[in-house]
């Protein structure tokens, strides 16, 4: 599975952080950076929570 | 699981929209009816206090799925513009007025309703914001240039202080208490709250209240307790919300202050759940009862009490760290935990020197809150040690690491 992220819509609020920190992160600026776009298996729970978490719903799993 | 089976959610917000896709996440095959007091399709409130009131070219209603990918890809029978006026944990019945919708299976996501102020109600000019058709109503008066009155200084009355200032408008906010957000985010942070509404030039008025809200035909000025008035063309009340419980008065249901919920967000009589701002839940993480008002615990309680709902047998408990943020003259605000704690310290930041501020939240000797003002960076770093009950040296150790090793002043 892999991670797309609408720049359009992120604000950066950090809850994808707050859920799996492994694979977001927000930097200094603000800004979510994803540090890596392919999800492994042990990550998956933690990433669709992450997914369903963005309140501005920012974030889409491609399979 | 028997596919005969019927969900029905109450209560068509962001807390019952995630129930619905929830349970369909989760494999449920049987029929769900999504019952909404509003006409709308269930739409997104946070805006509506921030992008919404900004100034340009007024916003559609963020609304989260279309009619059509309710009906056909969740397969969900729409009952919107219908409050339901009780609930037969017997019969097992949502009564809407006359009409009755039998359920299996149901959860309460009924939200609150803002509180008004007593005496004035239906006053033009004079507004809660809950609704789009509240936000639209203060959007229109903000784009006319209407001096404002906002009465309590929470966060939804901070951000339209920030709308009317974005627009230059004469914005004076009347706080009861002699520092704003004390319960949200404790004294200090309160304060620091407060700095940024004067920085930006609304008149903060604290330990004052409202005496009378006057005028003839539309409200012109807001007397106060201390003898002043304050002319004005809108008024907002931002005095809090009351979960929407009235309609299960005599359902069996224990409420109090929110329907009361086990730590699986189940309610009591079988087969009925709780989600978002009416639930007050045993919350596990923090050992105690909570109902929230965030956007991220709705969310998550929608989909866990669906899913609890359908299949109760392996029904799962909500723990969470709670989450909010909130827009305020450009800055962003982020909390995470609770506020109730034996010390407050300041970890790292200057609104003054770097418009940025971080502070930490202890209770015994655990890490329990975070307070960020322009902190995006290291407040769910936060939130994760909360989590897993990181130590409070833990906690210092870390925002030790993170401040800059030279901050030179600007």
């Amino acid at each position: 599975m892999k991670i797309v992220l609408d720049h359009t819509r992120c604000t950066g609020l950090g809850v994808c952080e707050s859920l799996a920190p492994d694979v977001f992160e927000v930097n200094d600026a603000g800004e979510l950076i994803v540090k890596q776009d392919k999800v492994s298996d042990g990550q998956k729970d933690d990433v669709e929570a992450a997914v369903a978490g963005c309140p501005t719903e920012a974030l889409r799993l491609e399979s | 699981m028997p596919s005969s089976r019927h969900l029905v959610v109450v209560g068509a917000s962001l807390a019952g929209l995630r129930a619905v896709e929830g349970a369909r996440k989760t494999g449920f095959t049987g029929a769900i009816t999504l019952v909404g007091a509003e006409p709308h399709l269930p739409y997104d409130r946070p805006p509506l206090s921030k992008g919404y009131l900004e100034p340009g070219m007024p916003p559609d209603t963020p609304v989260f799925r279309t009619e059509q990918t309710l009906r056909d890809e969740l397969g969900v029978a729409l009952v919107l513009g219908a409050e339901a006026t009780a609930l037969d944990t017997i019969r097992r019945v949502v009564e809407i007025g006359d009409r009755g919708i039998e359920y299996d299976a149901a959860v309460i996501a009924t939200g609150a309703v803002a509180r008004t102020l007593r005496g004035n109600a239906g006053l033009p000019g004079v507004h809660t914001l809950r609704t789009i058709e509240d936000a639209i109503a203060i959007r229109a008066a903000l784009d006319s240039g209407a001096r404002t009155v906002v009465i309590g200084a929470g966060f939804i009355g901070s951000e339209i202080a920030s709308g009317a200032r974005k627009r230059g408008l004469p914005v004076t906010v009347i706080e009861a208490q002699p520092t704003p957000l004390v319960r949200a985010v404790g004294e200090e942070m309160g304060a620091m709250c407060a700095s940024l509404h004067q920085r930006n030039g609304t008149d903060l008025r604290c330990g004052v209240s409202v005496a009378r809200v006057e005028g003839e035909h539309h409200v012109e000025r807001v007397a106060l307790s201390d003898g002043t008035s304050v002319d004005a063309d809108l008024v907002v009340a931002g005095v809090g919300a009351v979960p929407a419980t009235d309609w299960l008065h005599d359902s069996g249901l224990r409420l109090s202050d929110g329907v009361v919920c086990d730590e699986t967000l189940f309610a009591g009589a079988p087969g009925v759940y709780a989600a978002g701002d009416v639930a007050r839940w045993h919350n596990p993480l923090f050992e105690r009862p909570m109902r929230l008002e965030h956007w991220t615990s709705a969310a998550e309680q929608g989909a866990l009490a669906a899913r609890n709902a359908v299949e109760p047998a392996t029904a799962k408990p909500y723990a969470t760290v709670p989450y909010f943020w909130s827009d305020l003259y450009g800055n962003r605000i982020q909390f995470v935990g609770i506020a109730d704690a034996d010390e407050v310290r300041m970890v790292d930041g200057d609104l003054d020197r770097d418009a940025r501020c971080v502070a930490l939240y202890r209770a015994g000797g655990r890490l329990v809150g975070a307070f960020a003002i322009n902190g995006q960076s290291v407040i769910m770093k936060y939130r994760s040690m909360i989590t897993t009950g990181a130590t409070w040296s833990d906690a210092l150790d870390f925002a030790g690491r993170r401040r800059p090793a030279v901050s030179p002043p600007r």
